[in-house]
């Protein structure tokens, strides 16, 4: 097992975000979180990764807890993620967004950068060819020193992505990729996610509004509510739930 | 645009050309420091104009202190207005080296010594501010900060010990112009090798976006740390080196103008820049020397002129001259080409599996 999350819960002040979201998750699996906006989607990406700390409950990932780690910590056992408005680093250039990531896997100590000597050329040439590597398997090659701002809306999800992936995770949390996407974007987007999914042997949670997305490429979705999972299963079983239907599909979402 | 000349270049195409055939060589820049090692200690050894030669001394420690600014200020994107109290930590420890402890006759010789030590107190003290710095940031972190220059200016001014509000008068000369020289390029080199590495992104990732850059696996405290205890070690070299030029130091000379006035060249030059600190710190200081002999008597309406060209600063000019751009020849090759470099690898790779695919 992978990722485990056992009677995670978490309030902000009284208000209870998440209630007892259970989770197991197998070593390639690929699934999908929906649920009406404020359902605590985010919350649970946010607790996996160490923005918050969980009020109770843990999550392990193959059994190495990972509540009350900090955020880079984490990263560096491999989870990775992406956010549902672009956080890019916006002033930077698209590699350097992609080096940045690179953090947790260069080895050499503050006098080597100092003075520029000792294992420093040999590991910085190494993390810019690994990234340039990696911008070109994703077709970012062509726009490396661009600044990353300048970036059309699709190109900046994809190096938000890029970036994620350069962290080296073996768990990949996409929260809304599809954002924004129009129908054509989003069938090009299905295609590339599990491109990178084959490609890098990621497994990979989902948080998506886009029906047609979820439906597409999810093998098992969890359905949120006001913090509480209200139903589980397969895409084709959660679409003919009546709780879920009535708390989020039959509100008209597609 | 960034693409350099790598065929012949017409000579006729005009400004834009021969200033991209200039940026191509590359190796002018260590040609052009070691000229300007040979210039200041040539200015030295000739006794030029004693004068001149302390608006040079001034010049090169002004530097040093924007560009260690820069690197919390600029390439951090915090905003610390406690570097007077650094330098102050250095100028002491400097001055105390050189008056009290070291015998006098060796005194010239351990001056090296005697600005590293002061460097190294001064980076402890970096430590201080850095840690409050893993909590809080904006606004607050300001606050920190000038409060910490408050604590250091009243702790001096209340040790008897080291001279209270009289400060240390008497201070030997030993700031002259190669050594300042020589401490100014050390600083922008580190700072630049620094900026350039992986902390250094670090730190550019930090004032972009603190949360992401801490979810991308970037260890956001040892960076910080780093960067603040970088950014000391230099501020109290330069308070040494000022010390040592000045011949005397008082508390009353490292107070909140002292840290505007650093504010103001890091600003006017560019955050995030190292060639827009040597020019903010250069135009400064030859401004200051200019406004002093235009002012006659007036001399206390620079501490008027001086915060409105920093307010204007803000409103018009926020980044500054160079804002978060660099001078080409300041960019290490490796990152400068790092894309151009790959592809051509890229295409003599793919080139060579064409061949063996042919045979």
């Amino acid at each position: 097992m992978l990722l485990q999350c056992k009677n995670v819960t978490h309030y902000f002040g009284g208000l209870c975000a998440v209630s007892d979201f259970n989770l197991d998750l197998q070593q390639g699996e690929l699934i999908g979180i929906i649920g009406p906006n404020g359902a605590g989607k985010t919350t649970i990406f946010n607790l996996i990764t160490g923005v918050y700390k969980a009020t109770q409950g843990s999550i392990q990932l193959e059994g190495h807890e990972l509540v009350g780690l900090r955020s880079n910590r984490i990263t560096d056992l491999g989870i990775a993620r992406t956010f549902q408005n672009i956080r890019l680093f916006q002033e930077l250039s698209v590699l350097d967004n992609v080096r940045i990531a690179n953090y947790g896997q260069i080895h050499y100590n503050p006098m080597n950068a100092f003075f520029h000597v000792g294992r420093f050329a040999k590991e910085e040439q190494r993390t810019i060819d690994e990234a340039m590597q990696l911008l070109d398997d994703l077709k970012l090659a062509d726009v490396a020193d661009e600044t990353s701002k300048n970036l059309p809306y699709g190109q900046q999800r994809r190096l938000e992505i890029a970036r994620a992936l350069a962290t080296h995770p073996r768990l990949l949390l996409l929260d809304e990729p599809a954002a924004g996407m129009n129908p054509n974007e989003i069938m090009t987007l299905m295609d590339f996610i599990q491109w990178i999914r084959q490609e890098f042997k990621l497994t990979i949670i989902l948080i998506e509004h886009q029906m047609r997305l979820v439906m597409g490429i999810c093998e098992r979705l969890k359905v949120l509510d006001f913090g509480a999972t209200i139903a589980e299963g397969l895409p084709y079983e959660i679409q003919n739930n009546p709780k879920v239907l009535e708390a989020y599909l039959g509100e008209g979402a597609e | 645009m960034e693409t350099p000349m790598t065929s012949k270049t017409n000579r006729f195409q005009g400004p834009r050309a021969s200033w991209e055939a200039l940026m191509a060589k590359r190796w002018l820049l260590p040609v052009i420091i070691a000229l300007g090692f040979i210039l200041s200690l040539a200015l030295h050894l000739g006794s030029f104009n004693a004068y001149y030669q302390l608006t040079l001394i001034y010049i090169c420690i002004n530097v040093i202190l924007t560009v260690s600014l820069n690197l919390v200020n600029g390439y951090m994107g915090e905003f610390s207005v406690g570097h007077a109290g650094f330098m102050a930590v250095g100028a002491y420890t400097g001055a105390l080296l050189s008056t009290r402890v070291w015998p006098v006759e060796l005194n010239p010789f351990l001056f090296p010594v005697t600005i590293i030590i002061a460097g190294l107190v001064t980076a402890l003290f970096g430590l201080i501010v850095a840690v409050p710095s893993f909590k809080t940031r904006g606004d607050y972190l300001a606050i920190v900060t000038l409060a910490f220059l408050f604590i250091v200016k009243s702790a001096i001014e209340n040790i008897e010990l080291i001279g209270g509000p009289r400060g240390i008068p008497g201070i030997y000369k030993l700031s002259n112009l190669p050594w300042s020289y020589v401490w100014m390029v050390i600083a922008l080199w580190v700072t630049r090798n620094f900026v350039y590495s992986n902390y250094g992104r670090g730190v550019l990732s930090i004032r972009e976006d603190e949360i992401a850059s801490d979810l991308m696996s970037v260890r956001t405290r040892q960076v910080k740390l780093l960067a603040f205890v970088l950014s000391a070690f230099f501020a109290g070299v330069a308070g040494a080196l000022f010390a040592h030029a000045l011949q005397f130091i008082s508390p009353r000379v490292f107070d909140i103008v002292k840290s505007t006035d650093i504010l103001i060249m890091v600003y006017l030059g560019g955050i995030g820049s190292i060639a827009g600190s040597i020019l903010g710190a250069t135009v400064f200081t030859v401004l200051l020397e200019v406004l002093r002999e235009i002012l006659g008597p007036f001399q206390t309406w620079r501490y008027v002129l001086m915060p409105l060209v920093l307010i204007f600063l803000m409103i018009y000019r926020p980044r500054g001259i160079m804002g978060l751009r660099e001078f080409r020849w300041f960019i290490p090759a490796r990152d400068l080409f790092a894309s151009q470099r790959w592809r051509s690898k890229a295409e003599a790779k793919k080139k060579e599996a064409a061949d063996a695919a042919a045979v």
